[in-house]
């Protein structure tokens, strides 16, 4: 199993590796081969340099797909220790490095299994929904690809270096697939252009990263034992006034990426101009990464200083949980109504986090996971109007249900999922947050969340009513049901939804286990 | 005094190289001048051969200049350094200059020069080859004869360099002085006892000291000649002047400044400290605003500089972990950087033109050369899978292991500023429409050069240890005369 962690890696960089080697001209012809008809699926198979990129994708996220899967479920939780421990040494005894040094460290423990069931999934539905891209698409993949590989590596990583390589590596495709791929917003007066989109999402995260930059510099100095390991890191007792002064540059640092209030404001921007699985896989699994980044290096490693900083945190997810809701109440685009409920969940994230309780933080932890899920059918469902409608505007749609019936329910199942409805996994997610939250002494702070739950009760329920039911608008007449493909990504994408939701056990028995084994935190 | 003259072969390979490359211009004018690139590169090529006679040698030439792992390390880095511009030169000096024989001639010299400042262990040794270096380069910048810019640049550039090198001799002067001694040990031990009433001049001598080599390095606020120069000089010798004059500026730095200077390692740390953030600041914040891309990189150079000028400030005295990573993260430098010039001088050779709007849709039109492009771009911003990461990383983490956490903290954010302003190249590159469609005809020597440098790019960004242990090796070799127990890995 250890290489099957490995390959989550090694099949995404593969993949980039491979497709460059594809041929590939701009005025290709397409050739068919016939096959054996089988069911829905078309009896003849079209070949050209795209149609094999494309094959080779739904190969690769197939393969990582299966891959997550057997992790998540092979994953044995007793103790929620780390599993399939891996490590190959890479730089050490050299210069400050000492006999561990830099290793390619990697296991996974119960709060990553879920995590890289969630990029499993999201990937593989991915390459469904990015299916019809034809502008330079083997350029896209590759870059899709390298930062899916850049998301495994930060969930995987036991070594502090790699974790932040990989960080960047998941950063750094960004600027080109939103800059090429993605679609400027007119907002009649003035135009965000995907360019602006793009800058500002990247120059936001890699600013963030500065500061995890010094936070590790310093934290490598303090522990002094010349290993960038993390298991050895966190067994290191910090000073106290060391914790309480580096603890907030990992606080912020990741926050920045886990939309954290005021720090959020590239969250929108970027998710609005990002083609549709680029939305995807940053709102769904690369906003994680931040949060996750916060608790696997942040909590763990400076406990006294998150305990210390704790208030803080929480007044600023409750912030942003609240500022999200109403920022969405406000959007008539659908697109950016998506984005700003990103930064509302992900600020019940932080919340759970600064809760400090095992509740809360399982809560945080599933909510990752619901909300990875949710936001990603939600991005799916946006781009599937608006490749047909070319507009975003929910006030000028109308009665869209009766047009695409499978469309608007998938659109209210990760309605509902956000809204909190229970069945389905946000509610489970949300109530372990908000029980965490009170327990910890914070009702202000579980008051305000729940306020903002119902605000997202109200945005996302005026936008059904308004967009997709209610007397039909002649209009849009023309409109048809999502693609094949799209409803198959979304099937696939409520399916976990609905299993999180009504059967939580899996996923919370993985995620308490290795909780309870973070220091500092009250049960 | 033992002279043992064999310790030279490198240099006598060079020299004898360059004479014959002058004489091969003059006497053969009819040989098509890109073969006397190649001459010139195979020249390099042999000189780097024989230089890897004295690896894991250590010996003395009189007390003048010692050959050890540390020189080889710089031989082999600067003979590296002279092959590819000579190598991608070729197409370039060929269509555009004169006497080409002359100016190979005087890349194989530059390369000498650089050597012997690493290999120098005595303060009039290094000033001369600094020298010998340094006057190559100004002829080089000058060498577009019948161009404004560039004999403007070359004139700039020689009148700065004389007027720092003057500074530099009377900060040596000063030192000589006090401590009646040239040799850096000598030095050493001299400020190490009483210096009675000598401390204001050799202070003084400090001060010029850091002065002069900061010229030579570029190092903020004696940098101004920098992007003048290399706007004016020609592509490949603006290559040559980023990668040569600051890796050899840094071998003397490393080398004076430990073997002879660290008993004022408390004078000199807060003054370097001082240079070193506002170099990185000044350079990074004025390249936002460039639109040529020889003066984008000329000051994304300085701001390098600022970066490793960082590093010399941690330089321990009993430890060799900040020189390891300056030297680790000069290489990763040189390397990204000739990759980053070798491309501009591609695109230069198929269009003329190096502004960077200029580069808009070169994507669509030549895409290797475009992600050759944007690997070294990102790799000098210090993005991940190239070598810009791994040995910024490594080059920071040895500033805060020394104490000065707030100076890698200003890197760490000059690199983030930086980032910007390389990403702005990209952006033409990737997203701007190109002027007229089709794809430009592929140079295969030029593209092999280039895919050579860019393997060594991904080479130090994913497998770096042998490198660093090179650089360990030859950073270490520093301070064995210092007569404290190294502890190798601990």
């Amino acid at each position: 199993m250890e290489w099957a962690v490995f390959a989550t890696i090694a099949v995404p960089v593969g993949t980039c590796l491979l497709l460059m080697l594809i041929p590939y001209r701009h005025d290709e012809q397409v050739r068919y081969l016939p096959v054996p008809k089988l069911g829905p699926l078309p009896d003849r198979l079209p070949l050209s340099g795209r149609y094999l990129v494309r094959y080779l994708c739904l190969l690769s996220g197939t393969a990582l797909f299966a891959l997550s899967l057997a992790i998540f479920v092979a994953y044995q939780f007793e103790d929620g220790g780390y599993r399939y421990d891996l490590r190959l040494d890479w730089l050490r005894d050299v210069a400050f490095l000492g006999d561990r040094g830099i290793s390619f460290h990697l296991a996974v423990d119960g709060i990553t299994a879920p995590l890289i069931l969630l990029t499993g999934i999201v990937i593989f539905t991915g390459v469904f929904i990015s299916w019809n891209i034809d502008y330079r698409n083997k350029d896209y993949f590759v870059l899709l690809f390298l930062l899916v590989s850049g998301v495994y590596g930060v969930f995987a990583s036991l070594d502090l270096f790699w974790f932040f390589f990989w960080y960047e590596v998941a950063v750094l495709p960004m600027y080109f697939l939103i800059a090429i791929w993605g679609a400027s917003t007119n907002f009649g007066n003035f135009v965000r252009t995907k360019e602006y989109g793009a800058l500002k999402l990247v120059l936001y995260l890699v600013a963030g990263s500065v500061l995890i930059f010094i936070g590790i510099f310093a934290t490598f100095v303090e522990a002094g034992l010349g290993t960038f390991d993390l298991p050895a890191l966190q067994a290191v007792a910090y000073d106290e006034t060391f914790q309480k002064i580096f603890f907030p540059f990992f606080m912020l640092g990741f926050g920045v990426l886990a939309g954290l209030w005021p720090f959020h404001t590239w969250s929108p921007d970027g998710h609005v101009a990002a083609p549709t699985a680029v939305s995807m896989l940053h709102a769904g699994v690369l906003m994680k990464l931040g949060a996750f980044g916060i608790l696997r290096v942040g909590m763990a490693l400076m406990p006294e200083g998150a305990h210390f900083w704790a208030p803080v945190m929480m007044t600023l997810g409750v912030t942003g949980a609240l500022y999200g809701a109403v920022s969405a109440l406000a959007q008539t685009d659908l697109k950016y109504m998506v984005g700003y409920s990103s930064v509302s969940h992900m600020g019940y994230v932080i919340m759970g986090l600064a809760s400090m309780h095992e509740i809360g933080i399982n809560g945080a932890v599933l909510q990752m996971f619901a909300h990875g899920v949710m936001t990603a059918l939600m991005f799916t469902n946006v781009g599937a109007l608006y490749d047909q409608a070319h507009v975003r505007d929910m006030t000028i749609f109308g009665g869209l249900a009766q047009r695409m019936p499978r469309h608007a329910a998938y659109w209210a199942a990760a309605g509902l999922s956000s809204l909190g409805l229970p069945g389905l996994a946000g509610f489970v997610a949300e109530l372990l947050i908000f029980v965490g939250v009170f327990r910890a002494g914070y009702p202000w702070a579980g008051a305000l969340g729940i306020l903002a739950a119902a605000i997202t009760a109200t945005y996302i329920l005026r936008m059904l009513a308004r967009a997709y039911f209610g007397p039909f608008n002649e209009r849009w007449n023309f409109l048809k049901e999502m693609r094949p493909g799209e409803q198959f990504g979304g099937a696939v994408l409520v399916f976990f939804l609905a299993f999180a939701g009504m059967w939580p056990f899996p996923f919370l028995e993985r995620i308490a286990a290795s909780v309870k084994n973070l220091p500092g935190i009250s049960q | 005094m033992r002279l043992d003259w064999s310790l030279l072969a490198p240099e006598y390979v060079l020299a004898g190289w360059a004479a014959m490359l002058v004489l091969v211009g003059t006497f053969f004018p009819r040989l098509p001048k890109t073969w006397l690139g190649y001459l010139g590169a195979a020249g390099a090529l042999a000189a780097a051969g024989t230089s890897l006679i004295w690896l894991n040698d250590d010996a003395a030439f009189g007390n003048l200049l010692e050959v050890d792992n540390y020189t080889t390390f710089f031989r082999l880095l600067f003979h590296g350094i002279a092959f590819t511009v000579c190598l991608v030169s070729a197409r370039y000096v060929g269509e555009r200059l004169k006497n080409a024989g002359e100016y190979y001639g005087l890349v194989l010299l530059s390369a000498l020069g650089a050597t012997y400042m690493a290999a120098a262990q005595e303060l009039l040794s290094a000033y001369i080859a600094l020298e010998l270096s340094s006057f190559s380069l100004y002829v080089l910048a000058s060498f577009a004869r019948n161009e404004i810019r560039s004999n403007e640049g070359g004139l700039k550039y020689m009148l700065l360099g004389a007027f720092s090198s003057a500074i530099l001799l009377y900060g040596l002067s000063m030192i000589y002085a006090a401590t009646k001694t040239t040799q850096y040990d000598g030095i050493r031990e001299a400020l190490s006892g009483d210096l009675e009433g000598a401390r204001s001049a050799v202070l003084l001598g400090l001060v010029l000291l850091v002065a002069g080599l900061g010229f030579k390095v570029a190092a903020v606020p004696f940098h101004m000649w920098t992007p003048d120069a290399y706007e004016g000089a020609p592509l490949p010798v603006t290559a040559l002047i980023s990668a040569l004059s600051k890796a050899a500026g840094f071998a003397l730095f490393i080398k004076l400044f430990v073997r002879g200077l660290m008993p004022l390692a408390d004078d000199w740390q807060p003054l370097l400290a001082g240079l070193a953030a506002a170099t990185m600041l000044l350079g990074n914040l004025v390249a936002l605003q460039q639109r040529n891309i020889k003066r984008l990189l000329a000051y994304s150079s300085i701001g390098q500089v600022g970066y490793i000028l960082a590093g010399v400030v941690a330089l321990s005295p009993d430890r060799p972990d900040a020189a390891t990573a300056i030297l680790f993260h000069l290489a990763g430098y040189v390397i990204s950087n000739l990759a980053a010039f070798a491309c501009a001088i591609v695109y230069y050779n198929w269009t003329g033109k190096e502004d960077i709007y200029d580069y808009r849709g070169l994507a669509e039109r030549a895409p290797f050369l475009a992600l050759a492009m944007a690997a070294s771009l990102f790799s000098l911003a210090g993005m991940p899978l190239f070598a810009g990461f791994v040995t910024k990383f490594v080059l920071f983490q040895a500033i805060a292991e020394e104490g000065f956490l707030w100076l890698a903290g200003v890197g760490v954010l000059t690199s983030f500023i930086s980032l910007y302003y390389y990403l702005m190249v990209m952006k033409q590159m990737y997203l701007g429409e190109p002027e007229e469609p089709g794809r430009f005809s592929t140079p295969w020597l030029e593209y092999a050069a280039v895919a050579a440098l860019l393997v060594g790019i991904f080479l130090v960004g994913l497998a770096p240890l042998p490198l660093m242990e090179a650089a360990e090796d030859a950073a270490s070799l520093v301070y064995r005369e210092l007569g404290t127990a190294l502890v190798a890995g601990r």
